[in-house]
């Protein structure tokens, strides 16, 4: 990342990074402008997390959340698709470390489920953030990606500059 | 990295915003396919998966062939993969929930100010 960038980053919105690190994970990574007690408290919160997990953008309302967010406690997310249908995302939190790391898994598609794992590492006043999904195999993990969660987003959304910055770097 | 002109880069993403197209060259990462198997694979008429299959070959990203009467498909000379469509679709899903994060943050970070104000 060039020295504008980063001068400007208080002004200007954090990018988000996806990379497949390997064939059956995906890293995403993120800054906040915070101090990691308070992304944890956004993320860890249910009232906090239901106002940003579900971008206005994204093609999905959600109906209800509902987690209890300690080792071995579970969550679930029910989402309403187009009015006629629900779809439902739940799993198990595996490890609960205030402030720094929460790992659960996904269990809505059974045994091929990926384990999530979410590390908040404070870098002076920031926050970095890497979630880090890891899939059973390719194929799962592919199927992941292209699952009806994340359909027509590229055209939902027209963010082709930021696209073009990516890709030409 | 390779480079794309913007030109052929819109049209890649346009392209790949459809998720049956995305199956197709999914599918054509496999193997070749003519249009019949493709329709019948999405369960679609061969006019609907031929318009797929054009807007895929105008956009670079699928080559086709026509031997005898069968019309064969394969991934076409683009490089823009469609694992790189789905980290696109991917990193927007994520990077719009961080975007909406970054207010709620914001919004604890100033009450968290207020509370510090008031005891004080």
């Amino acid at each position: 990342m060039n020295a504008r960038r980063d001068s400007e980053s208080d002004t200007t919105k954090n990018r988000t990074t996806v990379e497949p690190k390997s064939e059956r994970e995906i890293v995403v990574t993120r800054t906040f402008n915070a101090p990691a007690r308070i992304v944890f408290q956004a993320w860890t919160t249910p009232e906090l997390f239901k106002r940003w997990w579900v971008p206005k953008s994204m093609p999905l309302s959600l109906l209800s959340y509902e987690a209890d967010i300690r080792v071995g406690g579970g969550y679930r997310l029910v989402f309403d698709v187009d009015g006629t249908k629900t779809m439902a995302f739940f799993g198990k939190y595996i490890e609960v470390t205030p402030h720094s790391r929460i790992v659960w898994t996904n269990d809505e598609s059974g045994e091929d489920g990926a384990i999530t794992t979410v590390t908040l590492e404070e870098k002076g006043d920031k926050t970095l953030m890497v979630l880090h999904e890891l899939y059973r195999s390719k194929d799962v993990r592919d199927a992941a990606l292209t699952s009806g969660a994340y359909d027509g987003m590229a055209e939902t959304f027209g963010q082709l500059d930021e696209v073009l910055v990516t890709l030409g770097a | 990295m390779v480079h794309y002109s913007g030109a052929r880069l819109d049209a890649s993403f346009a392209a790949l915003s459809d998720a049956t197209r995305r199956g197709v060259l999914e599918q054509l990462g496999r193997a070749d396919a003519s249009i019949t198997d493709l329709a019948e694979k999405f369960h679609m008429t061969l006019t609907g998966m031929k318009k797929h299959v054009g807007v895929l070959e105008r956009a670079g990203l699928v080559a086709t062939e026509k031997v005898g009467r069968v019309r064969t498909c394969k991934l076409g000379p683009s490089r823009l993969s469609s694992e790189t469509a789905w980290i696109e679709g991917y990193r927007q899903v994520w990077g719009a929930r961080f975007d909406e994060l970054d207010r709620v943050i914001e919004e604890l970070k100033r009450k968290e100010n207020i509370d510090e104000r008031k005891k004080r």
